[in-house]
């Protein structure tokens, strides 16, 4: 599905993401972890075409999308979502997600129709399922962090993507709403038959629903597979000593 | 967080048909509040087209100036406030207007009917071509190429004598012919003048009308997201660039249509229509108003116009007054006119509620 080869990316002389090789199968749920400034997302840039790759390929779909503008990348399929917050902070809820419906079925280049007539009930629909329904009329810039957050999930997702890049989904949540965020992950990545890549720096969410995760360590991989084979890889372990990997707390 | 926990389940057992299901959600329709019900634009638009006949001419003549600006801001809080661009150099759009109308009219004696269209989009071509530059900048940076662009447009009128009159100008650009006007009841003894008023009327509120309709569709919708965050926008699938330029564009051609019929409002086009300090006003009338309210720009194209008047009456130091008018403003109601109006009503609403 998404086939990352050999891919690079200097900062100045900094070599945040080195050679790296990554592949995610059909709705396969791949984790990406690794410590601070280890290269997570400078490695979703570079898929989502945010940063050019000095060197390297992405493929999805057998298709090269190496380098393209986001734009293009979003409308072929891979959807994300932000580390920082990023909402359409003085549209309400419904208008941010109206939005996102009316540029995923091409709609922008009217200018004539009413927007607010349309795509109600997708959006309604989509509101239900992120949890959201009651905060129609909110404006997103005034939702508290974790509902921010699920509007987010909501725009990502509103593309219908096939492939869906999450860059710390659970940052600044709490336990609870951590653990229901990632059940609500799990069964609409389930519903809709989803190929999800995420970081994470929560070890716990990781190991319960990762299929495979590949770990990132000053800019490399260093290891790659199963859940139980990277807990039990000696050089993780080692990476990760006192980062709480093999007793979560 | 009790809605993700109800969402989780909501979608667990509703799955299969999710996306066809219509919730209580799809049913809600806005609410209109009274004020709303009041068709305040409409009844405007009457006052305004009685001027001619109950106010003096130079009610009329000021009238004149308040459409024109208010078709003018407009234009320019297309960009501003809907898509988030700063444009310093608006004023190049509008003196493009005024001149290629002006010119059509005056060397060619082509008709106001095809001057006028003809200024539009005259504008919106060199929109096209400074804006494809300038897109590509942002912030100040953009801003910045704005005004450098209007800075060409003023120097090419400035100089080029055998086309735009160089700094002599274009005086007497005639009136279009609205012989026409007096086979209506009532319009008879009104002046030429009067007659292009209302001319000017009936066009900036179809224009207005249109800009309107932009603002409120899909494409105007995608504009605000823009506003709001561009690199987001991006991934939702929106080649954020030619969004930009597109509003640009048509920002540019009610620009030059605003322009065409100031140039025969004031008899003449000079280079001095087209120096950057006139975009500055247009901002300050734009800001005024209230850059998040569609009505905000004429609003504060009425206020700005008539307050000149009225304090250029007592003291010379009309800026002074305008600095400090605005001042308070940014400070006290950083919604501008309109936002603040909005402010106090729904206090005003809330009280009587309660």
């Amino acid at each position: 599905m998404l086939e990352v080869s050999g891919i690079c990316k200097s900062f100045g002389g900094f070599r945040a993401v080195s050679n790296v090789s990554l592949s995610v199968g059909t709705k396969q749920i791949v984790a990406v972890i690794g410590p601070n400034g280890a290269g997570k997302s400078t490695l979703f840039n570079l898929i989502t075409g945010h940063l050019q790759p000095d060197n390297g390929t992405v493929r999805l779909d057998g298709r090269e999308i190496t380098g393209a503008p986001p734009y293009r990348i979003c409308r072929m399929g891979v959807g994300r979502s932000f580390q920082r917050t990023n909402v359409f902070p003085r549209l309400t809820v419904f208008e941010n997600l109206q939005a996102a419906f009316l540029v995923h079925h091409r709609r922008g280049g009217n200018f004539w129709t009413r927007a607010e007539d349309l795509y109600r009930d997708d959006t309604a629909a989509l509101l239900a399922s992120i949890g959201l329904t009651g905060q129609e009329r909110t404006l997103a810039g005034t939702l508290s962090y974790g509902n921010q957050k699920q509007l987010e999930l909501g725009l990502a997702l509103a593309s219908s993507p096939a492939v869906l890049l999450l860059d710390e989904p659970t940052a600044g949540m709490s336990a609870s709403e951590t653990h229901e965020t990632i059940r609500l992950l799990e069964s609409i990545a389930a519903e809709r038959g989803l190929t999800l890549l995420f970081t994470e720096h929560d070890m716990e969410v990781v190991f319960s629903i990762a299929q495979k995760i590949a770990v990132l360590h000053q800019g490399r991989i260093i290891a790659e597979g199963r859940p139980e084979e990277v807990r039990a890889d000696p050089e993780v372990r080692r990476v990760y000593l006192g980062h709480g990997l093999t007793h979560t707390q | 967080m009790g809605p993700i926990r109800a969402a989780a389940v909501t979608v667990a057992a509703t799955a299969p048909e999710l996306r066809r299901r219509t919730t209580a959600a799809a049913t809600v329709r806005r609410r209109r509040a009274v004020s709303d019900r009041i068709p305040w634009v409409a009844i405007v638009f009457l006052v305004m087209a009685t001027v001619p006949w109950l106010g003096t001419r130079y009610d009329t003549f000021l009238a004149s100036q308040i459409v024109i600006d208010a078709l003018f801001a407009v234009s320019l809080n297309l960009l501003l406030g809907t898509t988030g661009l700063v444009s310093f150099g608006h004023i190049a759009y509008f003196g493009i207007g005024a001149y290629v109308c002006g010119i059509l009219m005056k060397t060619y004696g082509v008709p106001f009917s095809v001057a006028f269209p003809a200024a539009g989009l005259g504008a919106a071509l060199f929109a096209l071509i400074s804006g494809y530059f300038c897109v590509r900048l942002i912030k100040l940076y953009f801003a910045m190429l704005t005004l450098a662009f209007s800075q060409i447009v003023w120097a090419i009128a400035y100089k080029w004598n055998a086309v735009t009159g160089g700094d002599q100008g274009l005086p007497e650009i005639p009136y279009p012919n609205l012989d026409w006007m007096s086979a209506i009841p009532g319009f008879g003894d009104l002046s030429i003048g009067a007659r292009f008023y209302l001319l000017t009327l009936a066009l900036v509120a179809v224009a207005l009308a249109i800009v309107h309709r932009i603002v409120r569709s899909p494409f105007g919708r995608v504009l605000t997201t823009i506003r709001d965050n561009p690199e987001r926008a991006a991934f939702l699938g929106i080649n954020v660039r030619l969004y930009q330029l597109a509003a640009f564009v048509i920002a540019g051609g009610f620009a030059g249509l605003a322009g065409a019929l100031y140039g025969i409002f004031s008899r003449g086009v000079f280079a001095d229509y087209v120096f950057w300090s006139k975009s500055a006003e247009i901002l300050i009338m734009t800001i005024l108003g209230g850059i998040g309210y569609f009505w905000g720009p004429p609003v504060g194209a009425a206020v700005l116009v008539w307050l000149n008047q009225v304090i250029t009456d007592y003291t010379q130091y009309w800026s002074f007054v305008l600095g400090a008018v605005l001042l308070v403003l940014l400070f006290g109601f950083p919604g501008g006119i309109v936002g603040g109006l909005d402010l106090l009503w729904r206090r005003l609403k809330r009280l009587l509620n309660a």
